[in-house]
């Protein structure tokens, strides 16, 4: 399949003025392109706990979506530190946020189920002190 | 429910985007942890909350929910609010607490968002 649109957001960790700036933008953008609106809302809220995530927990990364006719494809890479234990990670109520970031309204262990929820394909890796990296798969019908 | 008569019910305050007070919504949800806002799937709800930053438009935003409500009195600071004013959020403020302004507006016959 063609691929029709790419972009790339960098994220910074702690940011949490900017925090989910990019999320915004590629909603704007799937918006213009007439993506179904409920389409676009699992995308964003994936996208979003993605952002935020790399935010919170990491030293910085980016987001990159690839758009294609049928698809969008959202890779979220930050640079560590990683995390030991994804299976733990991905249970509901599971968190290692910080006070920083539960004051802010995150840090309640939703995160990667929300993203995993919202998609119709998830993929996770990560390697400690080296890479998270997660890759979603929405598709537009 | 109109968001007007949201805002007589509470004797909530607007804090900007006034035009949409005649929108209607049919749900309302409760928290202060946005994680939990963002497993909701309702649609048309409008988001009850005593968080102010900027992190909470931003959550509203990614699910088109258009109206927040801020309790206990707290107002965010002009960034936000004009955020909120950019992304066509309406925002009213309440001196109730969370407790009593979801007692309120449900007694009054807006539904609860319950989780599939």
């Amino acid at each position: 399949m063609e691929e029709l649109l790419s972009v790339k957001y960098d994220v910074v960790s702690g940011d949490f003025i900017r925090g989910g700036e990019a999320s915004s933008n590629l909603k704007k953008l799937l918006n213009q392109l007439g993506v179904r609106s409920d389409i676009v809302k699992r995308i964003c809220v994936a996208c979003y706990e993605a952002e935020m995530n790399i935010v919170i927990h990491s030293v910085g990364g980016y987001i990159e979506a690839k758009i294609y006719n049928d698809k969008i494809e959202i890779t979220a890479y930050d640079y560590g530190p990683g995390i030991p234990n994804i299976e733990l990670a991905m249970q509901e109520g599971y968190s290692t946020a910080s006070d920083v970031a539960r004051e802010m309204g995150f840090g309640g262990g939703m995160g990667l189920p929300n993203i995993k929820r919202s998609s119709d394909e998830f993929y996770i890796k990560s390697e400690v002190g080296k890479f998270t990296e997660i890759k979603i798969i929405i598709y537009f019908n | 429910m109109k968001l007007s008569r949201i805002k007589e019910l509470i004797s909530a305050e607007i804090l900007c985007n006034e035009e949409m007070l005649s929108m209607e919504t049919v749900c309302a949800f409760g928290s202060d942890l946005m994680s939990d806002v963002l497993a909701l799937t309702c649609k048309d709800t409008i988001l009850i909350t005593g968080l102010t930053n900027i992190q909470t438009i931003r959550t509203a935003e990614m699910l088109d929910i258009k109206c927040i409500i801020f309790v206990r009195n707290k107002r965010p600071d002009e960034t936000i609010v004009e955020l909120a004013k950019e992304k066509g959020i309406c925002i009213l403020a309440t001196r109730h607490t969370m407790f009593t302004t979801c007692g309120i507006l449900y007694s009054n016959g807006l539904k609860g968002v319950d989780k599939d």
